[in-house]
C-alpha cells in the first residue's frame, strides 16, 4: 500500500474547489465554500480556526466518511467522488486512521475489543490483532485498562483509546479530530509527541485539528480555516 | 468473513446481554404459547375420539321417534318397539354380531341401610356383546333367568360401591322397585361418558323381568345392534330401516317414524368439534407468537439509535455494508433460535406435565414444532435485519450522527 504513494509524484491528498452545503431553503448552511489544499506524504498538518469554521466537515471529508457538494477530491491520485460506497470502505480500512472530536468508542465494549475492530475488519489474526492492541493502548498510556468498557472510561481516557484505535492499523493518512481536546496539558503533551513520533519514524501523513497553539507548533504546517475558507497556510518550524 | 462476522455478533450479544435476553424471550414465548396449545389440544381431540370409539363405532342405535335426542332427551309419540322387532331384526338382517332390546328405568336401590336411585335395564346378555363391556366379578344371566324372568341383577360398578362399599356383592339381594333382587353379577368400570354422565350407575336385570314386574307392558325403548367387523355399517343400517318400515307399515310416501343412529357419525361430529377448538386455540398460540413478535420489533426500534450509532462506527472503521449486515444477521439467527429452541424445550416438558395434569394424551407433533421455530426464527430476522440493513445504506458520518 505505500508503493503507491510512493511513486505517484503527486500529492497524496489534493482536494479542488470543494464545498460542502447542509440544509436547503432558508435553513441553508455553507460549512465549507470551496477550498483547495494539497497534502503531500509524510507532511503533518494542524487545521486550525474558530468554532463552526468548517474544519470537522473539511476531515471528514478527508476521511472518506462523508462526500464534498461540490469539488473534487483526489486521494493517492484516486478521484474518491467516482467510487462506489464500498471502494469507499475500502479506502478507510487500508489506508486511514480516524480520531473522532467525540471519539464514537461503543459504549459496552472494552478498551482492547475497541482498538482491535480495525484489525479484525483488515482480516489480522486474533494473536496478532491482541498484541497490536495491547501495544497501542500502551502507546497511549492505558495500560491496565485494557478490560474496562469504553463507558467506564473518564473523557480523556476514551480519547486516549480513539486514538489507540486510530493508530493501531499505522495508515497511511491519519487524520485527528482535536485529539488533545479533552486532555491535560501532561497528556495532551505525551499524546502529541506521539503523533509526532509516528510521523517522523514511521512516515504518517498526519492532519490534525486543534484549537491550542502550542499544539499546533508540533506540526510541519498550519492551515487556518476562518467560515468555511481557509485563510492562512503555512510551513512552521517544528520545536 | 463468515467468522468475522460470527464472532463480531457474539460479541454482541455477550455485551448486550438484557437486549439479547429480552429478544429472545419474545420467541421462546410465542413458540412455547402455540406448541402447547396445539400439543393440548390434539391431545384432548384424541381422548374424545376415544372415548367416542369406545362407545362402540360398529354400534347402531335403533330408537323410535325421529331425530337425535341426546340422554334425557325428549321423549317420541311415535310406537313404541317390542321385544319381536328385535328378534325379527337378529334373524332377518345378516352381518350383525349382537342384537340388544332395551328398557329402561329409573329406580331406588336398597342394600341395608344404603340407598341410591339408579337406572334399570331391562336387556339380555348381549347387551354386554354390543356395549362391549365385560363382568368383572360373577356371571352373566343364566337362559332361565332370561326366559322366566327371574330377580337377579347384574350391578355397575358406582351401584355396587354405593351400596356395599368393600364388601363383595355377590349373591347379596337388594330391593328395587320394592322388589328383592339377588345379585348375580358386577360390570368392570367403564367412566365417564363423553357427555359427563357416570356409565357406571347402572343395574342391569333381564329384559322379561322389567316388563312383567315392573313396567306391566311390553315396550322395548332402544335396540343396540352390533355390526360383524368387516360389514358396511351403512349397509346395515339400510336393511335394518327397511325391515322397520315394513314391519311398522310405513307407506312409501310417509318419513320413517324411528331412527337408526350410527356411533359413527356422533364421533365425526363430536371430533369435528374438538378438531375446531384445537384450531381456534392454535390461533390464539398464532397470536401470542404475533405479540412475541411485536415485542422484538419494540426492542429492535427502541436499540435502533443505538445501533445506528454502532453500524456507523463500524462503516467509519472500514467494514463494508454486507459484512455490517451479516454480523446483524447472525446476531437475529443466533437469538432467534436459541430462543426457538428453549423455547421447543420449554414447550416440550411443559406439554408433557400438563398432559399428565389434565389426562389427556401425550401427542409430539413434529410439524407444529417446527411451523413456530420457523416463524419465529424469520420474525426475529425479520426485525433484526431490516432495521440494520436501513443503517448500513446511510453514509458513516450521517449514520454516526443519528440521534
Ligand atoms: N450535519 C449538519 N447539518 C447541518 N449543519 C451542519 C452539519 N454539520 C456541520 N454543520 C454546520 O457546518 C458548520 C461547520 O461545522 P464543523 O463541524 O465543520 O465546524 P468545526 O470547525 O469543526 O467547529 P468545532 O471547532 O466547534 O468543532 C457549522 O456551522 C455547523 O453548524
Ligand atoms: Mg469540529
Amino acid at each position: 500500500m505505500k508503493a503507491i504513494s510512493k511513486i505517484s509524484g503527486r500529492p497524496l491528498i489534493e482536494i479542488k474547489d470543494v464545498s460542502k452545503v447542509y440544509g436547503q431553503g432558508q435553513a441553508v448552511m455553507h460549512a465549507l465554500r470551496g477550498i483547495n489544499l494539497q497534502i503531500t506524504n509524510g507532511d503533518f498538518v494542524a487545521v486550525m480556526g474558530p468554532s463552526g469554521s468548517g474544519k470537522s466537515t473539511c476531515l471528514n471529508i478527508l476521511g472518506c466518511l462523508d462526500t464534498p457538494t461540490l469539488g473534487t477530491y483526489l486521494f493517492m491520485g484516486i478521484d474518491v467522488g467516482k467510487l462506489t460506497r464500498n471502494q469507499r470502505a475500502l479506502l478507510r480500512r487500508h489506508y486511514l486512521g480516524f480520531v473522532f472530536q467525540n471519539y464514537n468508542l461503543l459504549k459496552r465494549t472494552s478498551s482492547i475489543e475497541n482498538v482491535e475492530l480495525p484489525l479484525i475488519y483488515r482480516g489480522l489474526p486474533a494473536a496478532e490483532r491482541h498484541a497490536y492492541s495491547l501495544n497501542a493502548l500502551k502507546a497511549v498510556g492505558l495500560k491496565g485498562w485494557e478490560h474496562h468498557t469504553a463507558g467506564e472510561l473518564s473523557g480523556g481516557q476514551q480519547q486516549r483509546v480513539a486514538i489507540a484505535r486510530a493508530i493501531v492499523t499505522e495508515p497511511t493518512v491519519l487524520l485527528a479530530d482535536e485529539p488533545t481536546g479533552n486532555l491535560d496539558s501532561e497528556r495532551s503533551r505525551e499524546t502529541i509527541e506521539l503523533l509526532a513520533r509516528f510521523n517522523r519514524d514511521k512516515g504518517i501523513t498526519i492532519v490534525m485539528v486543534t484549537h491550542e497553539t502550542d499544539m499546533a507548533s508540533y506540526a510541519k504546517r498550519s492551515i487556518n480555516f476562518i467560515d468555511g475558507l481557509i485563510v492562512n497556510d503555512k510551513l512552521q518550524e517544528t520545536s | 468473513m463468515l467468522w468475522n462476522a460470527i464472532l463480531l455478533a457474539l460479541r454482541e450479544i455477550r455485551r448486550n446481554i438484557m437486549r439479547s435476553s429480552l429478544t429472545a424471550l419474545g420467541i421462546i414465548i410465542g413458540v412455547a404459547a402455540v406448541i402447547i396449545m396445539v400439543t393440548l389440544g390434539s391431545g384432548a381431540t384424541a381422548k374424545v375420539t376415544k372415548q367416542i370409539s369406545s362407545l362402540g363405532s360398529n354400534m347402531l342405535l335403533i330408537r323410535p321417534g325421529q331425530g337425535m335426542h341426546g340422554p334425557g332427551g325428549r321423549q317420541s309419540t311415535a310406537s313404541a318397539f317390542k321385544v319381536e322387532d328385535a328378534e325379527a331384526i337378529a334373524r332377518d338382517i345378516s352381518g350383525l354380531e349382537a342384537v340388544a332390546p332395551s328398557a329402561t328405568q329409573s329406580m331406588q336401590a336398597i342394600y341395608g341401610n344404603e340407598n341410591w336411585s339408579t337406572t334399570a335395564v331391562g336387556t339380555t346378555n348381549a347387551y354386554l356383546e354390543v356395549r362391549d363391556w365385560p363382568i368383572e366379578k360373577g356371571r352373566r344371566f343364566s337362559k332361565s333367568e332370561l326366559h322366566g324372568g327371574k330377580a337377579v341383577c347384574i350391578l355397575g360398578s358406582t351401584v355396587g360401591n354405593k351400596l356395599f362399599g368393600g364388601q363383595d356383592p355377590l349373591n347379596a339381594t337388594i330391593r328395587l322397585k320394592k322388589l328383592s333382587f339377588r345379585v348375580i353379577g358386577l360390570l368392570k368400570t367403564k367412566g365417564q361418558s363423553t357427555f359427563g354422565t357416570d356409565r357406571d350407575d347402572i343395574a342391569l336385570i333381564p329384559l322379561r323381568t322389567l316388563h312383567r314386574r315392573i313396567t306391566g307392558n311390553t315396550n322395548v325403548s332402544v335396540i343396540y345392534v352390533s355390526v360383524l367387523d368387516g360389514v358396511s355399517i351403512e349397509m346395515a343400517k339400510k336393511d335394518i330401516e327397511r325391515l322397520m318400515r315394513e314391519r311398522r307399515h310405513i307407506s312409501q310416501r310417509e318419513d320413517d317414524d324411528f331412527n337408526v343412529m350410527d356411533m359413527r357419525e356422533i364421533v365425526k361430529i363430536l371430533s369435528g368439534t374438538t378438531r375446531v377448538l384445537t384450531g381456534l386455540l392454535g390461533a390464539v398460540a398464532a397470536v401470542s407468537l404475533l405479540v412475541g413478535g411485536i415485542g422484538i420489533m419494540n426492542i429492535m426500534l427502541v436499540s435502533v439509535t443505538e445501533r445506528t450509532r454502532e453500524i456507523g462506527i463500524r462503516l467509519a472503521l472500514g467494514a463494508l455494508e454486507r459484512e455490517v449486515l451479516l454480523q446483524f444477521l447472525v446476531e437475529a439467527v443466533v437469538l432467534s433460535s436459541l430462543g426457538g429452541i428453549i423455547g421447543i424445550m420449554f414447550a416440550l416438558t411443559t406439554s408433557l406435565v400438563l398432559s399428565k395434569v389434565l389426562l389427556v394424551p401425550f401427542i409430539f407433533n413434529i410439524g407444529i414444532v417446527f411451523i413456530s421455530f420457523i416463524f419465529s426464527v424469520a420474525v426475529g430476522i425479520i426485525f433484526g435485519y431490516f432495521p440494520a440493513r436501513k443503517a448500513a445504506r446511510l453514509d458513516p458520518i450521517e449514520a454516526l450522527r443519528h440521534e
